[in-house]
């Protein structure tokens, strides 16, 4: 396999927005074509991460609708979907893609629009992730099942519910600080400790400040050979190491608090770049909920398992900690559009990287790693990025 | 070979108040809910059998906001049966708001209800459900 690189990066503001999805991709993807120093016509395949548009906007076909949005016509333009870690798994066939010499110069995207559907739609919308006969039936929702880890993750560890819920309000607080230094994010105010408690009950034990809101938005980004990245720019991020895992329903899986998909694809990830947890300066993570930032940072071997969440506490998560977690807002303060949301954390890191971040720049990031998980711990996807110059 | 357990049958039986799996006749695990292959060694040679329908609470929620066509508050939670397999439910026969972590251990027996349909659901619904033994 060749190096690859990527060269340039787009992204919508994430929120609420009147845009649909393929107006949403189309601003992200010509960001990124434009950054690259490319054209359109450049670009000689498309993948596009898109979750539930079929349901939210009855939008199906939708990676070609998206191809002819920038004037692409007669190129392979495929969707790819694992709900929350579509973006990811994107951008991880487009690396195999170039990586492999079929095609030199690939644009791996994300768009959703969540917000139109209303949060009870929404909500059965992402219901559907658990098993449609054997689970998805008793109501579960996306809260519910990180609701269900955080439980596990009190009672293996012996942590009291209460101090739990401290040390999870802590991310919140942590994530919206950042949310808040960053123009691009959902939520750009601070939050306290006492917002989140104060806050209305979702599942149990997670609160509204707990939880990633709905969102709308996009991603882009250009992926090459290192040979064509040379060409269009001087700060080419290369892409180290990637990796994928899947897992089936929570009737499959029995221990919450250790992800089969994760801990599988991270160290798909980590073997092919040849580094170690203990390398990475800065990494955007899935804190979809306020526990899967503690359980993620886990899998990923920041932290010993237990460790996690004593770990927030002590501040080992902080830009200036141990690691950099979720310097964007992450998905809880930045907003989690979810096909896009993979693409965006590529957007954080590929600028982390080159240094473009102001006020929540990780000072001298020279690696950085992306996670992100779909459906009930089903599905994850990593990627490991690093400066090229 | 054939798909030996399949939901029609299952959601037939279970109607009749009996929890259907599958038994590996290679490694004797059992399997619930129905797949293909065997959770422990990936055998498709299985048989039918019938679970006891009794286990114990691992972990659980209660849901306060719910999907389109749910009522909350409700209990939803995931129980080892005696045989060894994980299965979802909800708690019935319970106030929801008096539910904490005590109930982690806690022995139950299954039954079921069943949920009309909607648009995305592929058909009738049903679910399990699970209450206290003690």
């Amino acid at each position: 396999m060749r190096q690859v690189a990527v060269v340039g990066v787009g992204m919508t503001k994430f929120g609420v927005s009147e845009k649909d999805q393929l107006e949403m991709f189309s601003e992200a993807a010509m960001e990124a074509i434009n950054e690259s120093n490319l054209k359109p016509k450049d670009i000689q395949a498309l993948c596009l991460g898109n979750a539930v548009g079929g349901l939210s906007e009855g939008q199906t076909v939708i990676a070609s609708h998206a191809a002819a949005e920038i004037g692409l016509q007669g190129i392979p333009a495929t969707r790819f979907e694992g709900a929350c870690a579509s973006g990811t798994m994107a951008v991880r066939d487009a690396f195999i893609w170039v990586a492999s010499g079929y095609y030199d110069i690939v644009l791996a995207a994300g768009t959703e629009r969540q917000t139109v559907s209303g949060t009870p739609f929404a909500t059965r919308i992402m219901n559907t992730g658990a098993h449609h006969f054997y689970e998805s039936p008793t109501g579960i929702t996306f809260p519910g099942m990180f609701a269900m880890m955080a439980h596990m993750y009190s009672y293996k560890y012996g942590i009291p519910l209460q101090k739990l819920k401290e040390q999870m309000a802590m991310v919140a607080v942590k994530n919206h600080k950042m949310g808040a230094l960053n123009p691009k994010a959902q939520f750009q105010k601070e939050i306290t400790i006492e917002d989140v408690f104060n806050s209305i009950m979702i599942a149990t034990p997670l609160q509204l400040y707990d939880c990633c809101p709905i969102s709308d938005g996009a991603a882009a980004a250009i992926i090459t050979s290192a040979d064509v990245a040379k060409k269009l720019t001087d700060k080419p991020v290369y892409i180290a190491g990637v990796g994928q895992g899947c897992a089936g329903g929570l009737s499959t899986q029995r221990d919450y608090t250790r992800l089969i998909a994760r801990e599988s694809s991270a160290k798909q990830a980590y073997q092919m770049a040849g580094l170690t947890s203990q390398d990475i300066d800065v990494c955007e993570l899935h804190d979809c909920f306020t526990i899967a930032e503690i359980v993620a940072t886990e899998g990923l071997g920041f932290f010993d398992f237990g460790d996690g969440s004593a770990a927030v506490e002590r501040g080992d998560t902080q830009i200036g900690g141990k690691v950099a977690i979720n310097p964007s807002g992450g998905l809880k303060a930045k907003g989690h559009p979810v096909g896009a949301t993979g693409v965006a954390q590529i957007y954080e890191i590929a600028n982390q990287l080159r240094g473009n971040c102001g006020p929540r720049q990780v000072e001298g990031a020279k690696v950085g790693m992306t996670d992100t998980m779909g459906g009930p711990f089903a599905s994850v996807g990593n990627i490991i990025l690093k400066r090229g110059w | 070979m054939d798909y030996k357990l399949t939901f029609l049958k299952y959601r037939d039986t279970l109607k009749k108040n009996k929890l259907l799996g599958l038994k590996c006749n290679q490694c004797d695990a059992y399997t619930a809910p129905p797949r293909k292959v065997c959770r422990e060694c990936g055998s498709e040679d299985m048989e039918i059998v019938t679970l006891s329908g009794k286990g114990e609470i691992q972990t659980f929620t209660v849901v306060y906001v719910p999907p389109e066509g749910f009522e909350s508050p409700f209990v939803v939670a995931m129980a080892k049966l005696d045989e060894g397999p994980w299965v979802m439910g909800n708690i019935e026969g319970v106030d929801p708001k008096n539910i904490t972590m005590d109930i982690i251990g806690r022995r139950v027996t299954v039954s079921y209800k069943e949920l009309p349909s909607d648009k995305i659901s592929g058909g009738e619904r049903i679910a399990l459900t699970f209450s206290f033994l003690d």
